[in-house]
């Protein structure tokens, strides 16, 4: 085994460095670069939240001020602003869909590579560009004659249409390129999975992790392109006198919300469904067991996919809706329960009478099991019409979606990394830094957060620089348990860097063992450039399939 | 390690094409931000020309690669997934214009004197241009589909030219008319909600017919070379594909906005 990965070091050292990163064509390398861009704007988007959480620890503005000591709103409005965008865009779908998605997806079902290998490459270099005007967003000349715009990830008219300057619309453009990175993207995935299944490779037969990513790519098809209709109407509300949300000339500012939402509903699965594929295939491999209840896993994510398409209106409870659409949009999304709450007991009881064995990964996909749960409890919680008055942009909202994105969807990106770094890079990590990776994570970031749903009931408002001394109890608490997973996010990086450069060398194909038993698990650590360039034979899968 | 390739997948080389898009996007995006905040056009036309020297490039080397065979039977289907999915994904772009219709005309606010199409405007008539111009794009959707009958089920590469250059020229006929009547509009498409949403739909609409224009005449170029068999012509179908998508938006932009919206 270790000649081959020589002879592989070889092959690739035939490119150079720009052949290899620049004009790639390997879904291979382009995952790792999906993984690697997200890490550093994650890295600026989590730095944000970093200053914020330091701001917030003491009742009064002590840090974000102006040069004459008064504090500085605009500054505040423009960091919360960047941290959503950067991480609803930018970080966590790339992560899991572009990193993971790229590199695992094909291997799983046994393709050569995706369908469409330039396009693929389109689309990272799309979302390069997409970042890069993400970033000169925030150093741009915007609204109060300072730099950046503070309109909130959302970009809700008339705030966004009003805000001065090149910033806002340097914002627009970025996620206009985001959005034909991410569709671009999902018709890969889509054709790559239609297409390019291993010969007797059903999709019924097909693992859950190819399927989470299918599921996501049909909610990327199908709804970034409305998000894209609604912010070019922005631009042209903003530079061209149009008044599609402006009142005086006929428009409407709450028709902005639903085309927002009917994107920004499904957008949180987006986020979340990789995640899934990813711990299914965790908890079975650590519980050696196959998954519990395939199919009905495979139909939960088409069905909670459906679903978000018809919810997108309870973020908007407090516009004015008659009370008949609020009943509605109340019922449709109790209803997304049930496929979630079947993924859920379908974990729980894949591990029920398993032999579980604590490794790192199966740490982060139980810690998401619990935290997710929780996430998915207030989500009920908020789904209420009635109940949602009282808790509509409080910080008890701002913990229901760290509970499910933040503790939900990036323990997910940390169980891939840890499951297979392996694979990527041919080296392992040290298996008791990753233990205390997760345990600080763990803890700091229930610490941050937890506290924030007794913030939200006590009715504080989010998005505020300041607030009364009521509040200070807890905002001290969520500062700290925001500083132990910043210090638990460094360590990672820390982790991260010993792996690759001093990690020890697998040689084992399934170092997982056995029960790590789909395609990818059957080729060397790091796979060579081209994988399956003979298309894998059944028995090469399917007697041991995880799925049955 | 020798590369025995035992599928029918393809496999590409690295190419350029794809950074170099993307850098013109960003250039050209960058260049329109400084453009609508006062600054020159120059940044931008810049981007724009690096990008529509990327799409002719790319599209060329992927012409060169079909006459190379790389385009299995297998690669040819999911060429045609691709295809579809783009589609799907521009019927969704449509739909947020449509909504934005639908919502203003149903629920008309105050300002607009709570009425559609609202006080004071004064609509096209359907039945004049409009109606021409519907039975031009259907007609040559008509021609797009002789032209697909005549390579797919006879071979005759001759019917296949004259319904191309038919529906081309319909095409652009369509277009000049739109332009005129866009010139004649009593509404303009600043300041009132009424010429935002009808010329931005109709606006997007017009633009789609000048790409499925101009993708039909790169077909009837390549129709001219020889490129297209009855066996293989994606690029063709791909581009009668989306001829027909145009089609059925205007069909629906006809129903809703000129007839039933007036």
């Amino acid at each position: 085994m270790v000649d081959v990965t020589d002879q592989i070091s070889h092959e690739h050292e035939k490119k150079n460095f720009f052949t290899r990163w620049f004009m790639s064509t390997n879904h291979k390398d382009i995952g790792i670069l999906y993984i690697f861009t997200a890490a550093l704007l994650g890295f600026i988007a989590v730095a944000f939240t970093v200053y914020m959480r330091l701001e917030l620890m003491e009742p009064g503005v002590q840090y974000m001020t102006n040069a004459d000591g008064e504090p500085n709103g605009h500054m505040w409005n423009v960091l919360i602003t960047g941290h959503g965008v950067l991480m609803m865009f930018f970080v966590v779908i790339p992560a899991l869909f572009g990193g993971f998605g790229n590199y695992f997806m094909p291997l799983m079902i046994g393709a050569p590579d995706m369908a469409f290998p330039r396009m693929n490459n389109l689309s990272y270099w799309l979302y390069v560009a997409g970042s890069s005007l993400a970033i000169c967003s925030l150093l741009a000349p915007g609204g109060n004659g300072q730099l950046g715009s503070g309109v909130g990830w959302v970009l809700y008219a008339p705030l966004s249409t009003s805000e001065q300057g090149m910033s806002m619309d340097l914002a627009i453009f970025a996620i206009h390129l985001s959005g034909a990175s991410s569709i671009l993207s999902a018709i890969n995935m889509i054709t790559t999975f239609l297409n390019m299944r291993a010969p007797g490779m059903t999709l019924h037969k097909t693992p859950l992790f190819p399927w989470s990513i299918v599921v996501t790519a049909f909610l990327i098809l199908l709804s970034l392109p409305v998000l894209a209709g609604a912010i070019t109407m922005l631009l042209t509300d903003r530079n061209f006198g149009t008044t599609f949300f402006d009142p005086a000339g006929g428009g409407d500012p709450v028709l902005y919300q639903h085309l927002l939402w009917f994107f920004g509903h499904p957008e949180v699965y987006m986020i979340v469904i990789p995640g899934f594929g990813i711990v299914s295939h965790v908890i079975s491999t650590f519980s050696k067991k196959p998954v519990f209840g395939y199919l009905p896993m495979v139909y939960a994510m088409i069905a909670i996919g459906a679903l978000g398409f018809v919810v997108w209106a309870h973020h908007m409870y407090t516009v004015g809706m008659s009370v008949t659409q609020q009943a509605y949009f109340m019922l449709a999304t109790m209803v997304i329960a049930v496929p979630t709450g079947i993924k859920i007991f379908s974990w729980i009881a894949t591990m029920w009478g398993g032999s579980v064995e604590f490794k790192t990964p199966m740490l982060w996909s139980i810690g998401f099991l619990f935290l997710f749960t929780v996430g998915g409890v207030t989500g009920i919680v908020l789904s209420q019409a009635g109940i949602d008055r009282a808790y509509h942009d409080t910080y008890y909202v701002v913990a229901h979606f760290h509970y499910v994105m933040s503790l939900g969807a990036v323990f997910c990106i940390f169980a891939g990394i840890y499951y297979w770094i392996g694979k990527m890079s041919g080296r392992q990590y040290p298996e008791w830094a990753g233990k205390l990776h997760f345990w600080t994570m763990f803890i700091g970031s229930n610490i941050t957060f937890f506290p924030q749903h007794f913030l939200g009931r006590q009715g504080m408002p989010r998005r505020y620089i300041d607030y009364p001394e009521q509040f200070a109890l807890w905002n001290y608490v969520s500062s700290i348990g925001a500083f132990i997973s910043f210090g638990s996010f460094i360590f990672f990086f820390g982790i991260i860097f010993y792996t690759l450069m001093w990690g020890r060398r697998l040689t084992e194909e399934a170092y997982w063992g056995k029960h790590a038993d789909t395609l990818e698990w059957t080729l060397p650590n790091p796979p060579p450039e081209h994988t399956f360039e003979t298309l894998p034979t059944r028995d090469m899968w399917e007697s041991k399939s995880t799925s049955h | 390690m020798a590369h025995e390739k035992n599928h029918d997948y393809h496999i590409l080389n690295p190419s350029l094409w794809p950074f170099l898009s993307a850098l013109g996007a960003f250039i050209l995006l960058f260049g329109s931000v400084l453009f609508m905040h006062g600054g020159s056009v120059f940044i931008a036309a810049l981007g724009l020309l690096v990008v529509l020297y990327c799409m002719f490039a790319w599209w060329s080397d992927v012409v060169f690669e079909s006459k190379d065979g790389d385009h299995t039977p297998v690669v040819q289907i999911g060429l045609r997934y691709g295809v579809i999915m783009f589609i799907t994904s521009e019927v969704m772009f449509f739909l947020a214009w449509f909504w934005t219709f639908f919502k203003h005309a149903l629920y008309p606010m105050e300002a607009v004197g709570g009425v559609w199409p609202p006080t004071g405007i004064e609509t096209f008539d359907p039945w004049h241009l409009p109606l021409i111009n519907t039975l031009i794009l259907l007609c040559s959707g008509a021609a797009a589909t002789w032209a697909h009958h005549a390579i797919a089920h006879e071979n005759d590469r001759k019917g296949l030219e004259n319904g191309l250059i038919l529906a081309i020229g319909l095409g652009a006929l369509f277009t000049v008319f739109q332009i005129y009547e866009y010139t004649h509009a009593s509404f303009s498409f600043s300041g009132n909600i009424y010429g935002a949403s009808f010329f931005m739909a109709t606006g997007f609409h017009g633009f789609h017919v000048l790409i499925g224009t101009i993708f039909l005449l790169v077909c009837l170029i390549r129709a001219k070379k020889g490129h297209f068999s009855p066996e293989k012509h994606i690029g063709f179908e791909a581009a009668a594909w989306y001829w027909h998508f145009v089609d059925v938006v205007w069909l629906f932009l006809f129903a809703a906005i000129y007839i039933w919206g007036a």
